[in-house]
């Protein structure tokens, strides 16, 4: 049986240092973005369902196990900052941690109950408990059911970053989002990222190996919900309202179709997914209904013929890891 | 009571679409290794042939009982033919994302041209109206539904355990490559299985088509519980998945009676609770 991923990469110090350098170029591309007059919210938009991808693929490229429910730490997370910041009015770094912390807890809850099952059976599991959430969240007060919260005031981060001002919310967007990849990047080549990997290519000779691998699947879906949640806060501030939409389950299928177009198992590839997926939401944005057919037809044409993605293509007519 | 047993009866309606859907489910899941996410979309598709037949061709409800199974099962087959079985091989999850983006295809052409409000379907004449059974009044189509998914059930649960196509069948779900090494054709077996699967969900699609309206989204969010069904019930066992669709329609629809909060969520509340005590599911072999 193949595998998700592309494993015929090197994963040399020389591979780990054209990643720095793609890195590089990437963090002075987007730093630049405020300079050249392209629409900042749109960037910023991409850049946290990016880290969401990321996130995702933390899971499925690197542990192997396929979420259909990651909508719900971005959901979870994006209602309780929304909360905090409004009704509690707290600052938004204490509204940034208050969705963290909800994420890391709903990821420890449902990562327990999920990770007993593989496989298919995982998806479905993780599907099934988003829309648990989704219901739950349809009938609590405190969420306004098909309204949202709305009208979240952005203030001050640090009490020194005016967010209402679009290039200062555009740097700490970016900020959150660098960071948040970079941590991904640190786990994916740490011991830990290899025990994880091994794990996706074989199971039961990590477990005769001696490593406990659901202890590794667990601690992966904590790190993967919870930074998911991250990206989740973060889009509180850009978008300023916080609604079902995130939370319902086409959500969670239009992460998978980012991750699946850049490359599962890529480093850079969910980035790029996620900023061609948001583009062309965005260009097509007229068409109705017709953007459903299109993402499905790239689900299609993904699976059939493309299942490296972009980058996985490209790292693979280049023989490096990306 | 009375509101009891009429909440017992429609929690029996959908349970028999569970059982349905998830035994074509597992049938599927049986033979070619997929979880048919497109399931949703395809019981959709049955109510719109049946809609389209009588709307378009005159074609009656009896009629559209049987032939939109066989339009779906034969669409379904085509999909097989031209993009499932390309995924031999391959890890599942592949399966699970091709057929979600069929889903998403099927499912986004209909929201173009009917939106997302209902169209109505009559009941048939032979079946209006209702009986009294003195402790209460049973409308005579909900009833025939129920019985009629549940033959259907059986004669399926017969066709895979008790035939010798069904031999066949289990053989080359157990071993494709001897059982092809015996001269069976199993890769039209699969074809066959597939439609079958298909089909099945196609006719839930028709018997729903009176009771609940034909809407482009009226699959989307039913194969989410089903595949909690499907969890709760594991795909071992033909049976299992048609007890427990009965079962966990029942269940809902005791939940819609006593503390109607809860109706959307009891199926994935159990699914919880059986995860924790016996993580196989309640039939499951080890997945």
């Amino acid at each position: 049986m193949t595998t998700l991923t592309d494993d015929t990469l090197p994963t040399t110090p020389r591979a780990m240092r054209d990643e720095m350098i793609v890195f590089a170029v990437m963090a002075l591309l987007l730093a630049s973005v405020p300079f050249t007059g392209v629409y900042p919210f749109f960037v910023m938009q991409a850049l946290c369902f990016a880290l969401l991808a990321c996130a995702f693929n933390l899971l499925v490229g690197y542990g192997g196990l396929l979420s259909f429910g990651h909508a719900m730490f971005l959901g979870t997370a994006g209602y309780c900052s929304a909360h905090a910041l409004k009704v509690w009015a707290l600052p938004p770094e204490l509204g940034i941690l208050v969705g963290v912390a909800a994420a890391f807890v709903l990821s420890i809850v449902t990562g327990y109950i999920s990770i007993r099952r593989q496989g298919i059976y995982f998806s479905m599991i993780t599907l099934a408990l988003s829309q648990l959430l989704y219901f739950i969240y349809l009938q609590a007060p405190f969420t306004h059911g098909e309204d949202g919260i709305q009208g979240i005031p952005q203030g001050r981060m640090f009490g020194v970053f005016d967010l209402s001002k679009p290039t200062v919310l555009y740097y700490v967007v970016l900020a959150g989002f660098l960071g948040g990849f970079l941590l991904i990047f640190r786990i994916i080549n740490s011991p830990f990222g290899e025990v994880l990997k091994s794990i996706r290519e074989n199971e039961q000779r990590a477990i005769s190996l001696g490593y406990r691998t659901d202890q590794y699947k667990f601690l992966a879906f904590i790190l993967s919900g919870t930074l998911a949640g991250f990206a989740g806060s973060l889009k509180v501030f850009v978008a300023q309202n916080a609604s079902l939409t995130d939370v319902h389950w086409t959500m969670s299928g239009e992460v998978v179709l980012m991750t699946l177009v850049g490359g599962l198992g890529t480093i850079f590839g969910p980035v790029v997914g996620a900023f061609a997926i948001i583009a062309m939401q965005q260009y097509l944005a007229g068409f109705g209904q017709w953007v459903t057919v299109i993402q499905g037809s790239i689900f299609v044409v993904c699976v059939l013929t493309f299942r490296r993605g972009v980058i996985g293509e490209i790292a693979h007519y280049f023989r490096r890891s990306l | 009571m009375q509101a009891l047993y009429a909440q017992l009866l429609v929690g029996l309606i959908n349970g028999s679409f569970y059982a349905l859907l998830s035994l074509g489910l597992a049938v599927i899941f049986g033979m070619l290794n997929i979880i048919n996410f497109a399931h949703g979309a395809l019981y959709m598709m049955g109510a719109f042939v049946a809609y389209f037949l009588l709307n378009l061709g005159g074609i009656n409800y009896w009629w559209a009982l049987l032939l939109a199974p066989i339009i779906v099962g034969i669409f379904g087959m085509i999909l097989e033919r031209t993009m499932l079985q390309w995924l031999t091989g391959l890890d599942h999850l592949y399966g699970l994302l091709l057929t979600f983006g069929i889903a998403l295809i099927v499912q986004g052409v209909f929201q173009n041209y009917f939106g997302s409000s209902g169209l109505p379907y009559a009941i048939p004449d032979q079946l209006r109206g209702g009986m009294n059974l003195g402790f209460m009044f049973l409308p005579i189509y909900r009833g025939w539904v129920v019985v009629f998914s549940l033959i259907v059930c059986l004669a399926t649960w017969f066709l895979i355990e008790k035939t010798r196509l069904g031999a066949y069948l289990r053989a080359a779900t157990e071993n494709p490559t001897l059982v092809r090494a015996f001269g069976i054709n199993v890769p039209r077996m699969i074809t066959l299985t597939y439609g079958l699967g298909v089909g099945l969900a196609a006719l839930a699609g028709v018997l729903s088509a009176p009771i609940n309206q034909v809407r482009p989204l009226m699959g989307a969010d039913l194969i989410i519980v089903v595949f909690a069904v499907v969890v709760i019930g594991g795909m071992g066992s033909i049976m299992g998945s048609i007890i427990t669709g009965f079962a966990l329609g029942v269940i809902e629809g005791l939940t819609k009676y006593f503390y109607p909060e809860a109706s959307n969520t009891v199926v994935f509340v159990l699914m919880v609770l059986v995860l924790l005590v016996k993580p196989t599911g309640l039939t499951g072999r080890a997945a």
